[in-house]
């Protein structure tokens, strides 16, 4: 570890590890700081040590993962796995934790890649043993190899569930049913987008993936109601069809997912301004056409700045990259632009048809805006009708919340309660979400213990002395 | 709508209580708050409710104020989350339970007694999971903890429901002689007047206090804190220290909250403060040595609000120095929120009947005078 890096770059998915890369390349120092033991990223996860060897279980797409590694270790880049990024200052001093201590690592110039999360999707029984994100399920995957067994059942929306339920089929793992709950009137939404979409690389690919998955499983659509029963773990999934009577499923996993959302904890809680983006239905970091955002030195790359997929990422982060040269004095502005023209035609053409999927996979408000006794908040086991109950007493937005009901301050910080407490509460006042705005995150973002705390350096010589050794 | 009696700058505690006091005597308040209720340091302060240590000018209002907390269900239809298991300032060495010792004895010669000091033995009864080497603390076993923003907005709820006005998001941009009146404009252009002005504008004070032609050296502080994640139950009272800065806590969902009032960085223009590290770790290694148990506990959320400090660490209570039917609370240093329910109290008395059965002439704001001037 340097003293101090011309460029810090936090997360080794596909944005952070082109990032890198290029900037290494090109005569930054450069240091690429992951919470994870290898690099990846979700999409790539465990790209380089994944137990599953037949390429075609997790897909060819998966397999591109590597062709981004590799330049990554041949590039000069520093690269800390295992490392917990706690907090970003201002000055972009970074807080960080790695085998039990903590560290100010100080840059000139910060990238933030940290990706996507999933949508919360709060239902009656989410929290139930047995239930769990597609996410989670896809990384014990990529990982372990493993596959839930007994009674599977997915629900939700959108193309991660259908390449995850392919994904499952090919590793010879048992579903019983799809959920399928895509309201039926996104697709009216949808259709202007077509176009666009049908000229995109996703339409082979996707309608293969999807009719392989349809042969093999029940798919039950419109579905407009779930919920999760069991005893001390799920055994039954009950679900309802547009304004059918209720049905009920044997299940001993459910797998939800209702798309994937930028992880802006980070960037929040350094205080780069964000906005309510309508068409993906959550906050995205304000930023530019190369990723800078309102806070000076600090870019993001890749999903945490707005959906893209795994492809846009890769993109993105070079144009991120060749920004933080540009700035840091290393090429001039021409040659960012020149140099940019590639990445940013590449990156136009892995955006094509993502409206089309953005409207498509929209989540049905009766997901997006739960009832009252679904569990919002799973640290703090608030429910959607204690929030209504605050909005009534004059709550307006979600850091009242936070005080009033201690919603969101559990140890997740509003990673999982955060987008749906905005719905209800905007739902409740009648207004935009753009309106009630979003919890103000503090650092530590990820939580560290008091000994890390009490470990790290106290005065700048003991800083220089630690980071020097 | 008719115009108020009184116009309140600043939906903090102390602004929500002087409305309350004031409906409470049919005085008809409009409180004017730039942000929303309790968004700075109301909103987000370590909760104490603490008479333990206070300067000698500020004991006598501490204790009044501590009947109020006592009785507090009564007066705001809510409990706001008020537990009174005690707080003490540990010793740990026998210099600082010596200090204690002084301490005591002189709030006892002012007439107080609600501060006394206990040896190991009855240290380790109260807080069994204190570190070894502590020797004794000095312990005010009325004191408690009360969760802030639920107490700010049981007071706004309160005085709403006898008739106290409150507009959010309304910054007062100037304040002008209209006549008999205060004409006070907001930053939208709206105007409301008011032959009474109290200024409880926290961290902002100054710049009304300015207007008015009394300039003030307050300063902006950050005072940080940091949550646990939750842990088994362990403590009742409110640990603070002799020898160094904390305030501990445990609350009844598990959680801990550590602070004790060392700084970070605010920038009260952008409602915006930043962390130290450097005073967390500082904040972090008292808890270490204090609390054993919580070596291994996980920190979820550190923060800090913003506050005004006086150079002399107490608040500003009373007149203006310089015009009539203006009325100052403010600078309360980082210890305002137990004194909230007696400020509101006094400062309505001083607009009602002129005067205060309370001594408030210590925080007169005519002793920075020549401070300010010089500055």
């Amino acid at each position: 570890m340097k003293p101090r890096y011309d460029l810090a770059v936090i997360g080794a998915g596909p944005a952070g590890l082109a990032a890198a890369t290029l900037a290494a390349k090109r005569g930054l120092s450069t240091v690429l700081l992951d919470e994870q033991t290898a690099p990846g990223g979700q999409i790539y996860r465990a790209i380089t040590r994944s137990p599953v060897k037949n390429p075609s279980v997790l897909g060819t797409d998966y397999w591109h993962g590597a062709d981004l590694v590799g330049p990554f270790r041949d590039s000069g880049a520093d690269y800390l796995p295992g490392t917990a990024v706690w907090s970003v200052s201002r000055t972009l001093d970074i807080g960080l934790s790695r085998d039990g201590a903590a560290r100010i690592l100080p840059a000139r110039h910060v990238i933030l890649a940290t990706g996507a999360l999933e949508r919360p999707f709060p239902i009656p029984g989410w929290t139930l043993p047995g239930v769990m994100g597609a996410g989670a399920a896809q990384i014990l995957l990529k990982t372990s190899g493993l596959v839930a067994s007994g009674n599977v059942v997915m629900a939700g929306s959108g193309p991660l569930l259908w390449l995850l339920a392919w994904q499952y089929l090919r590793a010879g793992a048992r579903i019983d049913a799809i959920l399928d709950t895509t309201p039926r009137e996104n697709w009216r939404q949808a259709m202007p987008h077509l176009p666009a979409f049908a000229r995109s690389g996703y339409v082979g690919k996707g309608l293969k993936l999807l009719l392989e998955v349809r042969r093999k499983v029940k798919v039950i659509g419109n579905v407009s109601a779930l919920r999760a029963e069991g005893d001390g773990r799920v055994q039954t999934v009950v679900y309802r069809q547009g304004d059918g009577a209720e049905q009920r499923l044997p299940a001993d996993t459910l797998l939800l997912h209702h798309g994937v959302i930028p992880n802006i904890n980070l960037a929040n809680a350094i205080g780069c301004a964000q906005s309510w983006d309508e068409a993906q239905r959550c906050w995205v970091p304000d930023v530019d056409g190369w990723g800078a955002t309102s806070v000076e030195g600090v870019a993001i790359a890749g999903d945490g700045a707005g959906i893209g997929g795994a492809l846009a990422a890769e993109h993105r982060g070079r144009l991120t990259a060749l920004d933080a040269l540009h700035r840091l004095g290393a090429i001039d502005r021409a040659t960012r632009d020149r140099d940019a023209a590639p990445h940013r035609e590449a990156l136009d053409r892995a955006l094509r048809g993502r409206d089309f999927l953005d409207a498509l996979y929209r989540p049905g408000k009766e997901f997006r805006v739960p009832a009252d006794d679904t569990i919002v908040c799973r640290c703090e086991e608030v429910t959607a009708g204690q929030v209504r109950d605050a909005v009534k007493l004059g709550v307006s937005g979600p850091n009242q919340t936070k005080s009033f009901l201690r919603c969101g301050m559990g140890p997740c910080q509003g990673r999982l309660c955060g987008p749906t407490v905005v719905e209800v509460i905007a739902d409740a006042r009648g207004v935009s979400p753009a309106e009630v705005g979003y919890y103000r995150l503090r650092p530590p973002v990820k939580p560290i213990t008091l000994a890390e705390l009490a470990s790290l350096p106290k005065a700048e010589d003991e800083v220089a002395a630690v980071m020097h050794h | 709508m008719s115009e108020p009696d009184v116009i309140i700058v600043g939906g903090g505690l102390h602004g929500c209580s002087t409305a309350l006091h004031l409906a409470m005597r049919g005085v008809r308040a409009l409180v004017l708050e730039k942000d929303h209720i309790g968004r700075h340091a109301s909103g987000v302060n370590a909760g104490g409710v603490r008479q333990l240590g206070r300067h000698a000018a500020e004991v006598p209002l501490s204790v009044a104020s501590m009947a109020l907390w006592h009785g507090i269900r009564d007066i705001v239809d809510d409990d706001c989350g008020f537990e009174s298991h005690g707080q003490l300032k540990v010793a740990e060495t026998e210099a600082e339970l010596e200090s204690c010792r002084e301490r005591a004895a002189q709030l006892t010669a002012l007439g107080f007694t609600h501060e006394e000091v206990v040896d190991q033995a009855e240290l380790r009864r109260l807080v069994p999971s204190i570190a070894e080497h502590c020797l004794g603390a000095l312990v005010s076993r009325r004191d408690g903890a009360a969760i802030p923003y639920r107490t700010t907005f049981a007071f706004k709820r309160k005085a709403e429901s006898l008739g106290a006005r409150f507009h959010e998001g309304a910054a007062v941009a100037r304040v002008a002689r209209s006549g008999r009146n205060w004409r006070v404009e907001t930053a939208d252009g709206v105007a409301h007047e008011a032959p009474v002005l109290v200024n409880c504008a926290g961290a902002w004070a100054d710049r009304l206090a300015a207007q008015l032609g009394e300039p003030v050296p307050l300063e902006v502080i950050a005072p940080m804190l940091m949550i646990t994640a939750r842990v088994p139950p362990f403590l009742k009272p409110v640990v603070g220290a002799t020898g160094r800065t904390l305030s501990f806590k445990q609350f009844p969902n598990g959680t801990v909250l550590i602070g004790g009032g060392l700084l970070g960085r605010a920038y009260r223009d952008e409602n915006r403060t930043d962390l130290d590290f450097a005073n967390v770790t500082t904040n972090a290694r008292t808890v270490w040595d204090l609390f054993p148990i919580m070596r291994s506990a996980t920190i979820v959320r550190a923060w800090a609000g913003i506050e005004a400090r006086m150079p002399d660490d107490i608040p500003v209570i009373g007149p203006s120095g310089t015009e009539e039917g203006v009325f100052h609370a403010f600078g309360f240093s980082a210890h305002g929120f137990q004194l909230g329910p007696i400020v509101g109290r006094i400062t309505a008395d001083l607009i009602t009947r002129g005067a205060s059965d309370l001594p408030i002439d210590a925080f007169r704001i005519q002793r920075f005078r020549h401070t300010a001037a010089a500055a």
